[in-house]
């Protein structure tokens, strides 16, 4: 019985913290999606180009943790800002073909760059410190760096919310997201909202992709490889929804490290079977748009 | 009738005739098939790779170019071919025509089935589901590799000879044909298909489905159709690999396979029947000559190419074509 | 009862939809009896068109059921309804706009027939599909525009094309959706006059805006507001009804 329930526990705990990083890495791509009706299979390259900024500054040039995180999103918001501009900006409202071959070609030249730079292998991430090791709660030990993701990812979900819900940044969204031709004609200056989404929603990616190096680990194949997840997260989500993607985060974090920890043989069979059939219930997502 | 109604449902007739008239052009591509036989002796194998390659990117055309439906996921289709015919030869059934239908039908089903719950839906969710059935596929094939073999490939195709009379020999004479001939079959099958009122209906379908919808046309089941004989392509495309390199691994249903297809046929133009003829040899042979060199690099290449060719190149080399001829025209 | 129930070529009964917390139907009971002449309107918004697509099949009701000669059809599809003979034109003018007039109403025709997904035959080969449509676009005085794209039309001329392919599917019932919507007043006297000559033996909805064009048109009107029949009645009636009256004066007001 304690088994089956520390098993439970174990399951719980790595799936939230898988989730977390997940949610943090898909939800600026679930509110690019709805907002601009962009489909942007090149997010994950924001995540990974996080993920190596942070591993770089820290193994490289011996910047601490904290500071690297912050680098990685500023660099990572503003150049995709530069992309936005330039490459996306012009396909708004187009056709959704050449969205997703513009970002195919752009995850394709991602792999490339990677491995150019940093090499074929996967970057060595070391926690701080301060969060290595583990931490007793009482009844159990729990990896440090771990519990540092769930908390943190707690913080920066209830943060993101209340601002999209209590700011006038955050209605401006909501109002585009609902309906982009009244917001429009109620004079929301969409285009430059769209730039400022957009380098959030990367910098987010960054900042999930930086945070989750010891879950998702960086190498070149990032953007294709785990695109699938991401994918799954939005379109199970509900796309332009800011809670349904935490609610597909919370399933397929903890139903992927569940399946990985009872029937390693199935399991990534089960979560796409499982998307399937969510899909096929609720085609818009589990939660649409606020 | 008058005389001027006359006329005119004549002259319309005479369009629509036009249409499907043979031109000279659509025999260049079998002719340079057969001059690359005699010139290029040594690269048959390559050859018949992109024959059934073509037959592939044909089989996207008609799901992408006419039917409007962006699938991330061609591949299943491939795959599934590509093993019923593998699976076949492996099990001491390796008369290749009959393995080639087989697979044909074997890829329909799996089209018929997906496509029931695929084309209900629309946009991203559409999208995710075409990619969903074939990483379905590709883990059930990586997990199920005591009868697949997994990434390492089937073990044991014994391939026989087509018809019972032509080996497939050391230097893939009868490959090429082999591949050749089916590429052909299909081709003129396809041509057919798009010419016909259902390929007319297709693309209005693809242009403007509400206005289908209130002419009464049945548009679910039209595109099941165009779906399901689009895997059957597929189905007989992955078959010929298969039974022409006597090898089949998961990798006959990845993502890089239904991702690389689409390249191939944006660059040679999506939706005109010839652009699959032109982007997947173009695609093919450089990839051939360079990738070897460096694979990396090669697909920064591609990601660039694609890149500008969607920002600056939309219809593809036959884009390009036309509208060079039409400058021209305007010249004269 | 029942016999006021046969004589209906259209029905609907406790017809309801929402989008969210937006009721665009709610409880609709509506009758077009045989050869109608008419009119439903009313303001902006009021779910005019939302009526038309539930009627047709493209919105599927919350709740209520929609009758055709007394057959339940709310299960049908789109397609389905078609060939029951419900068509509808668009309030937005939504054809093939690459093609030629004379082809919008061949795909049309060739639907009807049944032919329009044939597989073994080139597109074009059975002439007199062709022959049916130009007759149709003669009748309508399209025929010197059959083998220009629809694009090039002047939107007037679009606007009888919706109606020629609407035609091309013999209506029993024919949802007008706006029929003179953007069209400058100049033009819209052809429109009228088509609509006036179309058969007696189509029951016909005509859903506008214009109060000129449908005094002119319609023999019974059905008024329209927030989702809800407000009034039904011969046009000199609604034309004196007080709460008409606040409807639209109001609405004007505010635009
Ligand atoms: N698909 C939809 N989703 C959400 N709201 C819709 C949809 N279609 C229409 N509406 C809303 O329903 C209301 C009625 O629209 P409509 O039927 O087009 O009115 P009318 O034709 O009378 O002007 C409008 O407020 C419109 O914004
Ligand atoms: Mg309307």
């Amino acid at each position: 019985m304690s088994e089956i329930l520390s098993a439970a526990v174990s399951i719980g705990f790595f799936g939230l913290a898988f989730a977390m990083v997940l949610y943090l890495i898909s939800v600026g791509l679930s509110v690019t999606m709805g907002l601009m009706g962009f489909v942007n299979l090149a997010h994950g390259v924001f995540a990974m180009f996080g993920g190596y900024a942070v591993t770089t500054l820290m193994n490289s040039y011996g910047m601490p943790f904290w500071a690297s995180l912050i680098c990685a999103v500023v660099i990572v918001a503003m150049l995709s800002v530069a992309f936005e501009r330039v490459l996306y900006r012009r396909l708004y409202g187009g056709d959704e073909l050449d969205q997703v071959l513009l970002t195919i070609g752009l995850v394709f030249m991602s792999v490339a760059v990677a491995k150019y730079f940093w090499g074929p292998l996967a970057q060595l991430f070391q926690p701080p410190s301060e969060l290595r090791g583990q931490v007793d709660l009482g009844f159990r030990e729990f990896p440090a760096y771990r519990s540092f993701l769930i908390i943190c990812g707690a913080v920066l979900v209830t943060g993101l919310w209340l601002a999209l819900d209590r700011t006038r940044f955050g209605a401006k969204i909501r109002a585009a997201v609902d309906n982009l031709r009244m917001a429009q004609a109620v004079g929301i200056n969409t285009s430059g909202l769209f730039t400022v989404t957009f380098a959030l929603g990367s910098g987010l990616a960054a900042l999930g992709g930086g945070l989750g190096a010891e879950l998702l680990p960086i190498y070149p194949g990032y953007a294709t490889d785990y695109l699938v997840y991401f994918l799954i997260v939005v379109s199970v989500g509900g796309l332009g929804s800011i809670r349904g993607p935490f609610l597909a985060a919370l399933l397929l974090g903890i139903a992927d490290t569940a399946f990985k920890y009872l029937l390693p043989e199935i399991g990534s069979f089960f979560i796409y079977a499982l998307t399937l059939v969510l899909l096929m219930w609720r085609p818009r997502g589990l939660i649409g748009p606020s | 009738m008058t005389a001027v109604a006359e006329r005119v449902v004549a002259s319309a007739a005479e369009t629509f005739a036009r249409r499907h008239r043979f031109r000279w052009y659509e025999a260049l591509p079998w002719l340079v098939a057969v001059a690359g036989y005699f010139a290029f002796p040594d690269y048959l194998a390559l050859g018949s790779q992109i024959l059934a390659t073509i037959l592939f990117a044909l089989s996207v055309d008609l799901v992408l170019g006419y039917g409007g439906i962006i699938t991330l996921g061609q591949a299943a289709f491939f795959g599934a071919g590509a093993y019923t015919a593998g699976l076949l030869a492996a099990h001491g059934m390796g008369a290749p025509v009959i393995g080639l239908l087989i697979a044909a039908v074997a890829a329909a089903l799996v089209g018929l089935i997906s496509g029931v719950v695929v084309l209900r839906t629309h946009g991203l969710t559409q999208l995710m589901m075409t990619l969903m059935v074939a990483v379905m596929l590709h883990e059930a094939a990586n997990k199920a590799n005591t009868v697949t073999g997994g990434a390492d490939g089937l073990q044991g195709m014994e391939v026989g000879p087509v018809f019972g009379l032509f080996h497939f020999d050391l230097y893939g004479n009868t490959a090429y044909f082999y591949c050749l001939a089916a590429l052909f079959i299909c081709w003129f099958v396809m041509r057919r298909i798009v010419h016909s009122p259902f390929g007319r209906s297709l693309t209005g379908i693809r242009e403007n489905e509400a206005r289908m919808h209130a002419i009464g046309s049945p548009v679910f089941r039209r595109r099941l159709v165009a779906y399901t004989i689009s895997a059957a392509m597929a189905g007989v495309s992955g078959a010929l690999v298969a039974q022409t390199t006597q090898f089949v691994a998961t990798d006959a249903l990845g993502f890089e396979r239904s991702g690389n297809v689409l390249i191939m046929l944006l660059l040679g133009g999506i939706g005109r029947l010839y652009g699959a003829f032109i982007g997947v040899p173009l695609y093919m042979i450089a990839q051939d000559r360079f990738a070897a060199i460096d694979p990396v690099y090669w697909y920064f290449w591609i990601g660039l190419l694609l890149v500008l060719m969607v920002t600056f190149a939309r219809g593809g080399v036959l884009g390009i074509v036309d509208r060079v001829g039409a400058v021209l025209r305007r010249r004269r | 009862m029942t016999e006021a129930a046969a004589s209906a070529a259209l029905e609907t009964r406790g017809l309801c939809k929402s989008f969210g917390a937006l009721a665009v139907a709610n409880s609709i009971d509506f009758r077009l009896a045989r050869g109608a002449r008419h009119a439903l309107i009313g303001p902006n918004g009021a779910g005019k068109t939302s009526f038309v697509n539930l009627v047709t099949g493209a919105l599927q009701p919350n709740d209520g059921r929609i009758l055709l000669d007394g057959a339940d059809i709310t299960p049908l599809s789109q397609a389905q309804r078609v060939k029951r003979g419900i068509v509808r034109t668009f309030q937005i003018t939504t054809l093939f706009r690459g093609l030629t007039v004379l082809e919008n109403v061949t795909l049309a025709v060739s639907e009807r027939l049944g032919s329009g997904g044939d597989i073994h035959r080139p597109a074009g080969s059975r002439r007199h599909i062709i022959d049916e449509a130009y007759a149709l676009l003669e009748r309508l005085g399209l025929h010197d525009d059959a083998l220009r794209p629809v694009k090039e039309l002047a939107y007037g001329r679009q606007r009888l094309v919706e109606i020629a392919v609407a035609l091309g599917l013999s209506p029993k019932v024919l949802l007008l959706d706006e029929p003179a919507a953007g069209v400058p007043s100049s033009e819209s006297g052809t429109i009228v006059d088509t609509i006036e000559r179309l058969p007696t033996d189509i029951a016909l909805l005509i859903i506008e805006h214009d109060m000129d064009l449908v005094f002119r048109l319609a023999r019974w009107i059905t008024v329209l507001v927030a989702g809800q029949i407000l009034v039904e009645g011969a046009p000199q009636a609604i034309a004196a009804d007080a709460r008409v009256r606040q409807v639209y004066l109001g609405e004007r007001a505010h635009a």
